[in-house]
């Protein structure tokens, strides 16, 4: 078994509160099916949404990222036998029920 | 966590209506804000981390550590609640107030302000329970809007309109003055008797909605039914109502969905330990002198619930209470009511007359249960044209695809009984 982190980018869906709730169902069911198939190492921490991006030799602090395409809104790390099933368990992930939600899926080097 | 619990949607009125008394009515927005942001909160946590062991408590202390950050930003720049004073504004004190406003005593009786705030009698009703859906119930105006088959464009607008009418005052709704409290009453009475009704035999062709408002109804109710101050006898009577008419929701669709009819439904499938409550209500409801509208129709329900069959009803004491009913509240559709029951007691032709006596029966014209009854009544003295007649009558103005369907059987039944 190899190990993959996820990482989930995507506007935080926001709604009614019985909107929110069920987003949050849907995600508590599709990580625990991943547990109890053995699949979730850790199921991993939601990230605030802005942050601090150090840059350069001058270590320039800059605000952001603010662009909703390369805010991180949290990752999760799995286990699974290759990259494609890595990719194949992603799918059910609730992120894809709203436009731009994407989940990026990287090998985690064994050390 | 089930997900039928709605414990967003439940948590939601707790929290605006503890926000509100602390930052005033007028910052109501704010309220929202705040509520909304532990929503988002708990939401990106409980899905990483599960739900905490007490969900609702996770959700208030979010929503008061947020609330800190906001008086502490902002508290030169706003006014907020006057009854809190100066307790906000030092740091010394404004932590001790904010760990006592949200004392969970505190918060019952903020969300019974709320729902006095709601009911305005400034507000049309419509307006009281939209806002007593989004604001208490934590509906949105698209939630309410589909619930109560009206426009989203309208609901929005009575809502931020009853939101500009609560922000006038500064505070909610206060329960010291017993007079005050005792009028504002009767105005929540209704607006939760609507609201009811409204899921009871209301226009939304969906069951499960439908089921949903009378369930809301029965929770605010509750929530009267647990302060001193407002667990009056008129109280207990509404609440009676409420759970007779509710036992009978499990038998209002039969097996393929179909709306049964009264007569039709298998009593079997009653909630009778709903009933059963509803009744006990009733009897502690029966303390005070008052005899108002709720006392009677629960009075009704309570007849036929204690029948197991239509035949084994005692039509002749729901004549007598509808005859009551018809004395406090004059109306053609009390009156039809009161014509259904006679013909179930003195018979089918005794019924017609006295659908035919109705004062101003002509409002009742655009009612299809009224043609519906007159096709019934008719069927039953082997009337088949003249009840096919008012049934297809009852479907020029029939309200949605659940009745339409309901009276095209009858229609069928109605040919079925013509003579060949």
């Amino acid at each position: 078994m190899s190990e993959f982190l996820y990482l989930y980018r995507g506007s935080r869906p926001s709604g009614s509160p019985e909107e929110m709730q069920q987003v949050m169902q849907k995600w508590m069911n599709w990580l625990s099916e991943l547990g109890s198939k053995g699949h979730l190492k850790a199921p991993g921490h939601p990230l605030e949404q802005s942050g601090k991006v150090v840059t350069g030799k001058a270590r320039v602090v800059t605000d952001g990222p603010f662009a909703e395409k390369d805010v991180v809104g949290g990752y999760s790390i799995v286990e699974a036998k290759s990259i494609e099933e890595a990719t194949e368990l992603a799918n059910g992930c609730p992120i894809f029920d709203f436009a731009g939600g994407t989940v990026e899926v990287r090998p985690i080097m064994q050390m | 966590m089930d997900p039928s619990d709605h414990l967003f949607r439940h948590e939601s009125g707790r929290m605006v209506a503890a926000l509100t008394r602390i930052f005033g009515v007028h910052n109501y927005a704010l309220a929202e804000d705040v509520v909304q942001d532990a929503f988002v909160r708990a939401m990106e946590v409980w899905k990483f981390a599960g739900m905490p062991d007490n969900p609702s408590a996770w959700l208030m202390t979010t929503a008061k550590n947020r609330a800190r950050d906001v008086l502490r930003r902002e508290r030169t720049a706003r006014t907020f609640a006057p009854e809190l004073g100066k307790l906000l504004e030092s740091e010394w004190t404004l932590s001790t107030a904010l760990e006592e406003n949200f004392s969970p005593h505190l918060v019952q009786d903020d969300l019974l302000r709320m729902m006095f705030s709601c009911c305005d009698p400034e507000l049309p009703e419509i307006a009281q329970i939209a806002l007593i859906l989004n604001i208490l119930c934590g509906f949105s105006a698209g939630e309410i809007a589909s619930a109560l088959l009206t426009g989203l464009a309208a609901i929005e607008k009575r809502i931020s309109r009853g939101k500009k009418v609560l922000a006038q005052s500064d505070r909610l709704f206060q329960l010291t003055d017993a007079r005050e409290v005792a009028n504002r009453l009767s105005t929540v009475h209704q607006a939760l008797y609507l609201l009811f009704n409204e899921g009871y035999h209301g226009s939304s062709p969906s069951a499960a909605i439908r089921s949903e408002l009378c369930f809301e109804a029965m929770r605010l109710t509750d929530l009267l039914r647990e302060s001193h101050l407002t667990a009056t006898p008129t109280t207990l009577a509404l609440a009676a109502l409420m759970a007779l008419h509710a036992s009978r929701l499990p038998a209002r669709l039969d097996a393929a969905g179909n709306l049964s009819s009264f007569v039709e439904q298998d009593r079997s499938r009653w909630d009778h330990e709903l009933a059963g409550k509803g009744i006990q209500l009733l009897e502690r409801a029966a303390e005070g002198s008052e005899v108002t509208v709720y006392h009677l129709e629960a009075a009704i329900a309570a007849v036929h619930s204690r029948a197991r069959s239509v035949e084994e009803t005692d039509w002749a004491a729901i004549v007598f209470l509808y005859d009551r009913l018809l004395e406090i509240n004059p109306s053609p559709v009390v009156a039809l009511s009161r014509a259904i029951a006679v013909a179930e007691a003195e018979g089918a032709a005794h019924g017609l007359e006295a659908i035919r006596a109705i004062d101003e029966r002509e409002r009742l014209e655009r009612y299809p249960f009224f043609h519906a009854a007159l096709g019934e009544l008719e069927l039953r003295l082997d009337h088949g044209r003249a009840a096919e007649a008012h049934f297809l009558d009852a479907l020029r103005v029939a309200r949605n695809p659940t009745e339409r369907e309901f009276l095209s059987r009858r229609i069928a039944a109605a040919g079925a009984a013509l003579p060949t």
